[in-house]
Formats: C-alpha cells, structure tokens, sequence
C-alpha cells in the first residue's frame, strides 16, 4: 500500500518542532508499523536526509521502550499493543497517518519522536521497591505462603511496561495507573506491607512534584494501556494513601 | 601476554565455593566508600551487580543505553527461571541442575562454574520473592514450577509468561533504592566505546551521552561489563533491536581474549519471518513445549495443499502428521534440549516438508493439551458427559491462563488464531553462550576488568538450557561477583580516586572521537543497515545451524569484504554532537563485521559437533544414533580463547582444557 505519513520532527529540546509530510509506497501489510518506519528512514537516508529518531528496543512489546501517538491515539489504533506490535493491517492504502511523539509536559520531547521520561524513574526511585539487602540469608521463599489470588493480582499490576502510554492519552497528563500499578504489587504482597505506607505517600510525593496531572476517571489510560493495566489500581493506590495519611 | 589461569579453587567440588568465600581477603565497610565500580549494562547481570555491590557499601557508576535498566533485554526472557529447590519433591538436587547443565552444554563448560551456579540457584528466588517479583503460586500458595526441555525434573520457577520483566523489575527495583540513596550513579542514554587501562589494569571507560553526543571519561577501580550477547550478528535474531557487542569487543582488542565465539543458540520455536523487510524475530517461550505438539505433514502432496491453502493443518488426521520430536526422540520427545529440537526442524524443513510459503516452518499444536486439560477440568468440576465444545471451552481456558500472553502476541504478529489453529514455529538466533573469557572470579584476562551475565562464556558450554540464562544472569550479579570483586578490591583501598586526567583517558578518548568524526564525514553511499544485513546473510547460511569447512572459509573472506566495503561506503547523516541513532549503529554493525570473521575463525577451528556448534563433517554415521552430532572429546574438550592481534583471521587461539573430573564425558542422548 501507498501511504502519506505526517510526522512530528523536532532537531532538539530547544528547538521548535512542526509536523512534515513524507510518503512510503509498497508497504506490505504485513510490516510492522515501526518497519514502516524503517523502509522510511532507509528511503531518508539514502537521499541524505536525516532520519526520523524514535525510541524502540525489543520490538516484541515488552521493554516499554516504544512510544509513538498514532492518528491521536497512544501506540495507534489497536488495542492491548504498544507501537511495536502494531502492524499495517490495521491501515489501508491511501490513508494518511499522523505520527507524533508522546506528549506531557512531564515527558519533554528530546528529539523528533524521542521524548524524555526519566519523571518515571524518579518516581520508581522514591519508593517503588522493598527494602532487602541481597545476602543468600532471606528465608525460603515457600516459608511465606502467598494466596493465588494475591499473587495473581500482584503479576497484574507488575505487568506494567513503564512506556507512559497513560500519561500520554490522558487528558489531564495523569500518571495515576502507572503509580497506581507499582504502589498495588507491593500493596497485594505481604512482604511489601512492612513498608507500605511510606512507599505511597513518597510516590505520590514525586508524581506530583513532577508535574503530572490529576485523576478525573476519564478511564481512557486503561483503554490506551498496552498491558491492561486496571484503574482498580488507581482506586487502590487512593485507598492506599488515605490508609497513610490517618496512620 | 596473559597466560590462561582458571583460579578454580582447589577442593572437592561441592566444598570450593564455601571455602574459596572463607579464604578470600575482604575489604572492610569504611573502605568500601572509597572504591568506585563502573558496571556496564543494567540487565539482569549488570542491574543486579550494581545493586549488590551498592548494597555493600561501593560506589557505583552504571550504564545503560537505553532511558531506564527496566529496559534491558532480559525484560523478554518469558519462560522461567531455574533453582535445584526441589519444592515438587520429583529428587531434584544441586548435583542434578550441575549435572543437567553441564550434560545440556555438551561438555563443554567448565564444572567448578557450573557447581556454583547450581549452588546458589535457590538463593536466588528466595532473594526474589523477598524483593516482592509475583513467581506463579499453586492454591496452597506455595510456588509452582514448570518443566523446560532437556531435563527431568519440574525445577522452572515462572511468572505468567514475563519472567524476565519480572527479575529484571526486581533488580531495576533494588538499583533504584540505591539510586535514591546515591550510591549508584545510573547513566541512562549513555554508551561504552572503550575501556581505559592504567599499568595494565582496567580503570575507566570512554563512554557517549546518546542525547548530546558529549563524549565523557569515567574513571573507577574495576570495570565490569555487563552488556549481554552478541547474537545480532545475524541482523535477523530475536535479541533487542540495540544489543550489540561494542563493549565486549572493545576490551577484546584493549586484551581481553573472547571464548567460543562459535557457540550460538538457535531457538526452536520463534515466529518464522514473513519478508525482507523484516526488523527482526519473536520468539515463543519454550514453555510452550510443555504443551504443545510439534509437527509437519508425513506427505508431500499435503505439505504443497496446505501451502497453496488447498488444506488446512487442521484437516490433517492424526495418521497424517509426523510428530517428529516424538518419534526420534521417544525419551524426551517435544522437550529435547534446544539445539536437538531446532536441527530437527531444519532437517524436515530441508527435506521438503515446511508448512508455510517460505518453507521455514513446522506447526506447534496446542489441540491435544486443549483437549487434555478439557477433560480434566470437566471430571474436576463435576461435569458429566461433557460436549466436545464444552471440553474445548474448558480446556481452553487453562491454555489461556497458562500461555494468553504469548498466544495474544502470536496473533497480532502473524493474524491467525492459535487456539483454533497450529501455531507456525521456525528456530531463530537467540542467545550466545561463547563470550568474553573469564576466570573462576569472572575476572576477564585483563586486571580488573569483569564480564559478567551472557556477555561472558562461562557456564553453558556449547548450549544452553531453558530457563538457566535468567539463573547465571542473576547468580552472577547478586552472588558470586559482589564476593570475587572485593578479593581483587582488598588491594585498592589505598590507590585513592582515579583521574581522568591522564595520558591513558586521553589517547583513548580521542580514539573514540576520530572514529566518531569519520562516520559523520564519510561521503558513502550505502546505509549502515546494507551492510548489517548483508553480514546477516552471510552469517545465517554459513554459520548457521550447521556448518561445513568449505562455507566456514568463504565466510571468512566475505564478511572481510564486506568490513572493507564498509569502511568506504558506509554513510552516516546528521552529526556527532547531537541524538544520532545511524552513528550509533554505525559503531556497532562496525564491530560486528570483526566479530563476524572471528566466530566464523573459531568455528573453522573447532572441527567437532557440539551442542549449538553442528559441524557436517562431524555427524554420526550409522548405529542408533545416525545423524546426530558427534562430539570429539580426544582434541576438542578446551574452551578457545582468541587473542586479538589486529585483523580477525590473525586470532591467536589459547586453549582451556576442560576436566571431567566429577561427571562422566558421555554421548548426549535424549531418545
């Protein structure tokens, strides 16, 4: 298939960005939208011209890396996918895509779809983890019965991929599901309760420094979540919090 | 010239790592604060070492190319994790998992490595769980195990299919306390392009700032690379788009010698590729193999029916279908070691008889364990005389809870739905067990340089197991290098802050910068990727899954051809001192083309058949065991260490010879 491709290039931080046109022909519909993006910068390079930067890495949907906003939607127009997954049967010939990077003003963009998400990692480091030094001394792990169901639910919330597909969609630049999923894991386990309340309100402490918006349950960070990340975790976090504030 | 020395401890096996730990020197707490570790790569080895050793009070300086170490590749390692704990009671033991791995490597790794690694498998998911990573648990909420080929024992410890995300979070999870006490200093976005020696010992590192370009000097006592596997080669494999083997071939040719770079796992069961244009190749958990079937039609005509879309796979009766692993293998049967199962799958490919338009495919059947766990779930539930749709609906439902997230991405890639029809599988490039040779101490032959984690060579001889990469990752960083670093670091503790200031940083530093400055200004022609692909192609067809003298030598002389193309034609847009991803890749497929030549060298050299290494001319010829591998443990049992001296074909080869000494050197046989 022919396609119009409108893609936001942007040289750096600094600099001021615009949405310009490039056409691709001969797509097979069997590509992977990111080797679109390839036979783009293939046909760029080529001519000289520099190449669109994008974040990817595993190309299998689990590293998080990837972070395209598709036709206005995070990770295009499929579900339960990031960028990477997607593939071009999900387009037609002729159509014309629009290809922007991320946008929050907690993710500045870096470079043409590249954007900076080093808030995320702040956040992970104001609480998201136990505290246990590694010494081949912790007791065995079966010493500590843990029920299915907590389990089960604890490796849903781990599931998340950190890519920000929920900041990005979210009207309001929110990243509750993303804190909301570490702060449940931890909150499911019975060795992450010890420090519990510390961890939540630490979190939620850095997400807001970092100028993320607020939750108003629009609900569509779940739609958007490649992972199926539930706004469960959203609920539970605020419970979380509020279990702090009057310990 | 450094001499190969093992430093295996002396001692019966199961004593050498509990009295190496009592008899090496330590370095006390105070002192700690004034050692700095660089540590290169934060994966599972790399992002647990740092942890570790930050725990223990060093400070650390971690790297990383991509924006966080929650993106490192091991985050796709989906199976498991293997650990001798022995929870299902099936006389699983430490000597069993040494054993098992070191049968499954071919003989060909060195056993005191693999002992300890055995040794230390349990302390590793105790450290897990108490980290809080969500491992499967059955109703009693214990933890459940799974079965991975080449074994007899469930041992596989697994969360869903995402095991790598979830130990790779665990460790990302203990660097970012230490992050946020400052005791590691994480780089992200940044790349190693050397490393720096100072009286012979490896003090430092040149590395770029991805964003701006800056090229930066890093000084520390000890350098520990950490960078994983070099499977990229291929261009085609299903390592990360990024991995590469700049910093293990850096620090070859700064003197580090790299072990049995021939030694390349090709994993059975990955999405055959669809065309040309493909990026790169997904794989399937190998867990897959506890369920599912593997099979080919037993007929021509049915093979071209069902290539044309005449047939489909599921009009096929049972009598029509060859299940192949089964019928040669009836021991281990769809649970064959990973090598075994991916030159079988060549073998009924070659002979005409792959299922899709390439021919490069065999179904992997899901509707025997469907049906299977059907019936189970319907006698559990008290469901009498049950329809065939009501057991399919049921049986469904576990494969689902069992496998729906590799199943869910079978479908988005290839379209088809995999509950209702045979999954297509084709073996892919997907680790590598050669590496950068290493010690007991995981210390490299240059001093104070450590290479831990796949980027090493140590503990899966010539094949790797399933499940055991995620184990030596993790064994490595939490608890056998923070133990080996501190031996060599006792004699640090009066040497004081390294400069950057130096002669040494300074040459090396502008090394980096001169070879940065030619890609930019290189007026080529071809992009970087032309010549990637192109060393794949070479790569794939004569050092693939098997091999032969002839093919060996012409990949010699192509892949140099290719390198010297390269250095004319390559072209690079955009500039040094910006965000450049075709500079970046520039430098990498750059030290793939040597790498490329050396391995073929090395296989060319090793003139045998062993575990991922399948020589032609190495094959048994008749008795029960036709056509399989035949190893050659009268000249071939050592480890080849290459010794870079300039061009590739120019290797010195030193050899490790490996003993036997606590298990018995024996045909594999898996029938």
């Amino acid at each position: 298939m022919n396609l119009t491709l409108k893609i936001w290039r942007q040289k750096d931080s600094n600099a001021k960005g615009q949405m310009v046109d490039y056409k691709v022909t001969d797509i097979s519909e069997h590509m992977s939208f990111l080797e679109m993006m390839d036979v783009l910068n293939e046909q760029l390079v080529n001519s000289g011209e520099e190449p669109v930067a994008f974040d990817h890495d595993c190309r299998e949907g689990i590293c998080g890396m990837c972070s395209m906003y598709i036709n206005g939607e995070a990770h295009g127009p499929d579900r339960g996918i990031t960028t990477c997954q997607l593939h071009m049967r999900m387009f037609k010939d002729g159509d014309t895509i629009t290809i922007e990077p991320f946008r929050a003003a907690a993710f500045p963009v870096i470079k043409d779809l590249v954007v900076d998400r080093m808030a995320f990692e702040r956040i992970q480091q104001a609480g998201g983890y136990i505290s246990v030094n590694t010494s081949g001394n912790t007791q065995d792990a079966n010493n500590l019965p843990i029920s299915k169901h907590a389990a089960d639910e604890a490796m849903d919330a781990a599931t998340c991929i950190g890519c920000g597909a929920c900041v990005a969609t979210c009207k309001n630049s929110s990243a509750m599901l993303f804190v909301g999923a570490k702060v449940s894991q931890y909150a499911l386990l019975p060795q992450g309760q010890v420090e519990a309340a510390d961890r939540v309100q630490n979190m939620v402490a850095q997400m807001d420094l970092e100028g993320f918006g607020n939750c108003t349950n629009t609900g569509a960070c779940e739609v958007e979540c490649p992972k199926g990340i539930s706004l469960d975790n959203i609920a539970r976090m605020n419970r979380e919090l509020m279990k702090a504030a009057i310990k | 010239m450094a001499t190969l020395d093992s430093k295996v401890p002396k001692g019966p096996i199961q004593d050498k790592w509990t009295d190496y730990k009592n008899h090496i020197n330590l370095v006390n707490p105070a002192n700690k604060r004034h050692i700095d570790i660089i540590v290169v790569g934060t994966g599972l080895a790399g992002g647990s070492a740092a942890a570790t050793l930050a725990e223990l009070g060093y400070n650390v300086k971690a790297f990383a190319y991509q924006d966080s170490p929650r993106r490192a590749h091991s985050i796709a390692a989906q199976g498991g994790i293997n650990a001798a704990k022995n929870y299902q009671g099936d006389g699983d033991s430490t000597y069993r998992l040494f054993y098992d791995t070191v049968k499954g490597g071919d003989y060909r790794s060195r056993e005191a490595n693999v002992y300890r690694l055995a040794e230390v498998s349990s302390n590793i998911i105790d450290q897990c769980v108490a980290q809080g990573v969500p491992f499967a648990r059955d109703y009693g909420g214990l933890l459940d195990n799974r079965s991975f080929g080449g074994v007899l024992v469930s041992r596989t410890f697994y969360a869903k299919g995402q095991t790598g995300q979830q130990l790779l979070l665990g460790a990302y999870s203990a660097m970012n306390r230490q992050i946020a006490r400052g005791k590691i200093e994480m780089f992200n976005r940044h790349e190693m392009l050397d490393v720096v020696k100072v009286d012979g010992k490896a003090r430092g590192i040149i590395a770029r700032n991805l964003i701006t370009g800056e090229i930066e000097r890093h000084s520390a006592h000890a350098v520990v690379i950490a960078t994983g596997g070099y499977g990229n080669v291929y261009f085609l494999s299903t390592n990360a788009m990024g991995s590469n083997v700049t910093a293990s071939w850096k620090i070859h040719k700064k003197g580090a010698f790299f072990a049995n770079p021939c030694y390349t796992q090709i994993h059975p069961t990955c999405i055959p590729r669809s065309g040309d244009y493909q990026s790169k190749l997904t794989l399937m958990s190998e867990s897959l193999r506890n369920d599912g079937r593997i099979w080919v039609p037993k007929n021509l005509e049915d093979v071209k029916a069902i290539r044309e879309g005449r047939k489909k796979p599921t009009d096929l009766s049972e009598d029509e279908r060859d299940y192949y692993l089964e019928r040669r293998y009836p021991a281990f049967g769809n649970l064959v070691p990973r090598d075994v199962a991916s030159r079988a799958a060549k073998e009924r490919c070659d002979a005409g008889y792959g299922v899709n338009a390439t021919g490069e495919a065999v179904y992997l059947d899901f509707a025997a364990a469907i049906e299977r766990y059907g019936k189970e779930q319907a006698k559990i539930h008290n469901i009498d005389n049950a329809s065939e749709a009501k057991i399919y609906e049921l049986g469904q439902a576990i494969v689902e809870a069992k496998y729906g997230n590799l199943f869910q991405m079978y479908e988005k890639i290839v379209d088809q739905n995999p509950y209702e029809t045979p999954m297509m599988i084709y073996p892919a490039v997907h680790y590598t067990m050669g590496g950068v040779w290493v010690d007991y101490n995981l210390m490299t032959t240059v001093p104070g340089l450590y290479c831990i984690g796949e980027a090493n060579f140590s503990d899966h001889g010539a094949n790797r197991l399933g499940a055991s990469a995620l184990m030596q990752g993790l064994a490595d960083g939490y608890f056998v290098l923070p133990y080996t670093i501190g031996d060599y670091l006792s004699d640090d503790i009066r040497t004081g802050k390294i400069s950057t200031d130096t002669k040494e940083f300074e040459e090396a530093e502008k090394e980096v910068k001169d070879k940065i400055e030619f890609f930019v200004t290189n007026k080529g022609t071809k992009s970087v990727d032309y010549f990637h692909k192109k060393l794949g192609k070479v790569m794939w067809d004569k050092c693939g899954m098997s091999r032969n003298e002839k093919g060996l030598k012409e990949a010699m002389v192509e892949i140099k051809a290719i390198r010297e193309e390269f250095w004319k034609e390559v072209s690079v847009p955009g500039n040094s001192n910006e965000m450049n991803p075709e500079l970046e890749k520039a430098g990498r497929v750059a030290d793939f083309l040597e790498l490329g030549e050396l391995f073929a060298k090395d296989a060319l050299t090793r003139e045998e058949s062993c575990g991922g290494h399948f020589r032609e001319e190495s094959a048994e010829l008749d008795g029960p065991q036709k056509g399989e591998a035949k190893r050659n443990d009268k000249d071939f049992a050592f480890v080849s260490a290459w010794e870079y001296k300039g061009e590739p074909a120019d290797a010195v080869l030193h050899k490790e010879e490996l003993e036997f000494k606590d298990i018995e050197l024996k045909q594999r046989s898996y029938k």
